[in-house]
């Protein structure tokens, strides 16, 4: 199925004066053939863009949340072909984005891993582990591919260190709402509003990092993001195992109309 | 005498230049302090960065963090460059090292040993430093570092419990609250350095993600720091990490090559043709060689731990042979030589000895090894073994089951004809921590 790029996802949001909801599940996790059924919850939800976690064994920007569905992944089987066959299959057609650290990219190969996922439909790249003074290589083949690379700013990023952010990212910037791991938290931080606040940028703002309810979700779009991210509340979702798809589909639903309004 | 002469400070224009009378600066002269060890390899540093990227061995080293990091690598450079030329500073750090961590350590001929293998074998004592291991050099210098920089908080990884042990020591002593992370399994199997630590007030935190040992601590370790960067500093124990920790580290450990320097001049008017060290993560390998790098003629060998043999399962390697057996990859912020599977998951280490049992390496060790300035070789568990029991018995001191993996080498090189005539080993630690893991192997406990 042909999927849309981000850039046209969020040019088709900003006519509609809509915000983006974009989740993450791992993928394979609990199976290769569950994150089917999954991901297809998450858009009747009102998934905007999904990303698709590539398990790693040691990921240190995670929370326990994340960690433990990344070693639940790999114990059922998830490796790279399976991952790439696996995206290929997916029968969506709103955006991709491939979610992994940079060791599993490097040892498949750079150049290689971003042309397999551009052919199996993926959109763009997340890697947090590679600041942009290391992503040269990353960054080339992503453009000689057609994949946004999506690079993160935290609220320790100094300014000069965003300038060099915006010349490089494309699709999206993830704003990292808080210090920390991800996870799902309580509220919604003052650090959130402030970051929204002093990234000035043509790319549309995604915030990410401890956001778990509809009302979270609204807070967010009404600081200015354009988009939130959400992964460890689906995680969980999907860890207790009980009715999944109904509550993932709830929950999307929950998140899409808190992030629907008007900014 | 300008003091700032004396160390050639290139970072304090903007501070006063400090004057010391005569008397001042003979309290501190410059053969005997430690006050140059970390100017002496100023010299190298500028050079790495001016010929290549920061931080960067070759292809090796380098800086893979989540950006939240970023910010706090940046001001920890900026710190080090600031303070590893401050008068103050080194000062503070000559009188830790002399008085605390009781340096200057011995060189010891060990002469039966000597006579066993027909060289002549001198152990560096490190074995002797406050704690049992060299692992203070470092923990002591970039506590010292963390306060000067105005934090509050330490936190550390360990393995064996030494480097926790070490950072619990300097914590304790600058009066800095410390937080360690342990694998849960080490915490385990070494009972009575997780106790010693808290004796000190240092809170040990078992590590129950992953394979639970070393490399899941330093990922924890790395989470409180994205969590709690602004007064927290992560005091890595090895010459692993981002940069600048593998300087960092390198710098506060060279003190150990520095000393061997002299006082294998003194005790025998010439170099040594090798030096031996044991290599896990590769911080006192990388401390006894760094002051020879220059000194081709010498060759400097790291013995990695070889654990049951060299091969590896489907989800772990049975060795530690990051240098001999693993392959290119990124781990914990540097791009080194790892352990890892075909889909570049991180393979767990092997090792009867819990501080060398660790997936990756030094970068810059990487560096050296695969440029042939530093040969790379191994040691099977039973080969260490063997070397604990034969240096307990010969001369009367027990070695730390990682330093026994440098001791074994000694009878593998001996017998292939390589070993020079004159022999230093770096005896990175002592054996009384180890004594349960050699009796449960006799199946004595």
């Amino acid at each position: 199925m042909e999927r849309q790029k981000i850039s046209a996802r969020f040019s088709e949001l900003r006519e509609r004066k809509e915000g983006a909801l974009i989740c993450y599940v791992m993928a394979g996790d609990p199976s290769a053939e569950k994150t089917g059924e999954i991901v297809k919850a998450l858009v009747n939800g009102g998934a905007d863009i999904i990303e698709l976690g590539f398990p790693f064994s040691d990921p240190v920007a995670d929370g326990p949340t994340i960690q433990v569905a990344g070693q639940r992944a790999l114990s059922a089987g998830m490796d790279t072909q399976r991952y790439f066959e696996l995206i290929k299959t997916l029968d969506v057609g709103i955006p991709l984005v491939c979610m992994t650290y940079y060791n599993p990219v490097f040892r498949y190969g750079v150049e290689k891993f971003v042309e397999k996922a551009a052919d199996a439909g993926i959109s763009g790249l997340i890697v947090p582990d590679i600041p942009v003074e290391e992503a040269a290589d990353l960054k080339s083949s992503c453009e000689k591919h057609g994949l946004d690379l999506i690079f993160l700013i935290a609220p320790t990023t100094t300014e000069g260190r965003v300038r060099k952010i915006l010349e490089r990212g494309s699709g999206f910037l993830y704003l990292v709402s808080r210090l920390g791991v991800t996870g799902a938290r309580e509220d919604v931080s003052s650090s959130t509003r402030e970051l929204l606040s002093r990234v000035e940028t043509g790319l549309p703002k995604a915030v990410g990092f401890g956001i778990s309810t509809g009302k979270q979700a609204a807070e967010v779009r009404d600081a200015g993001a354009d988009a939130v991210i959400v992964g460890s509340a689906f995680v969980k979702i999907i860890e207790e195992g009980k009715d999944v798809n109904e509550r993932l589909e709830a929950l999307a639903s929950e998140l899409k109309s808190g992030i629907r309004r008007a900014s | 005498m300008r003091y700032q002469n004396h160390v050639t400070g290139l970072h304090q224009k903007d501070k006063g230049v400090i004057e010391l009378t005569e008397t001042e600066v003979s309290e501190f002269p410059a053969k005997n302090s430690y006050l140059n060890e970390l100017t002496g390899s100023k010299k190298n540093l500028k050079n790495e960065q001016m010929g290549q990227i920061k931080g960067k061995y070759g292809k090796y080293g380098g800086q893979y963090v989540p950006e939240v990091l970023m910010p706090a690598l940046e001001e920890l450079e900026e710190g080090y460059e600031r303070y590893k030329n401050d008068p103050e500073f080194l000062a503070e750090l000559d009188h830790y090292l002399r008085d605390f961590a009781g340096r200057k350590t011995p060189l010891y001929f060990a002469r039966n040993l000597s006579k066993k293998y027909g060289s002549k074998i001198y152990l560096k004592r490190e074995d002797l430093v406050h704690g049992g291991a060299h692992k203070l050099n470092n923990a002591i210098g970039q506590a010292l570092l963390a306060k000067y920089m105005g934090k509050t908080r330490l936190i550390a990884e360990t393995g064996a419990g030494q480097h926790g042990t070490a950072t619990a020591m300097a914590g304790a002593n600058l009066g800095l609250e410390t937080i360690v992370y342990m694998g849960a399994k080490d915490v385990k199997r070494q009972q009575m350095n997780a106790y010693r630590m808290e004796l000190m007030g240092t809170k040990v935190v078992p590590v129950e993600t992953g394979s639970r040992t070393l490399k899941d601590a330093i990922n924890e370790a790395f989470r409180d720091w994205v969590t709690n960067v602004g007064n927290t500093h992560y005091l890595m124990g090895s010459v692993v990490g981002p940069h600048p920790y593998p300087i960092i580290v390198r710098d506060f450990q060279s003190v150990i090559g520095h000393e061997v320097k002299e006082q294998i001049l003194q005790k025998e008017g010439r170099m040594p043709d090798s030096i031996i060290a044991c290599a896990g993560g590769g911080s006192n390998a990388m401390g006894i060689f760094y002051p020879f790098i220059e000194d081709k003629e010498i060759k400097l060998i790291a013995v990695e731990a070889g654990g049951k043999s060299l091969k590896c399962t489907e989800k772990a390697a049975l060795h530690s042979a990051s240098l001999c057996a693993g392959e290119e990859g990124i781990l914990h912020g540097a791009r080194t030589k790892v352990l890892q599977d075909k889909n570049g998951q991180i393979l767990e280490s092997e090792s009867v000895s819990a501080g060398l049992d660790y997936s990756g390496v030094g970068p810059e060790l990487a560096y050296l090894s695969e440029s042939g300035r530093v040969t790379a070789r191994y040691a099977t568990d039973d080969e260490a073994v063997e070397a604990f029991h034969e240096l307990s018995r010969l001369e009367g001191i027990i070695p730390a089951l990682e330093s026994s993996h440098a001791l074994a080498y000694l009878k593998k090189s001996s017998e292939a004809g390589e070993l020079g005539e004159v022999v230093v080993v770096n005896l990175s630690g002592r054996g009384d921590k180890d004594l349960e893991t050699v009796l449960s192997l006799r199946g004595g406990i």
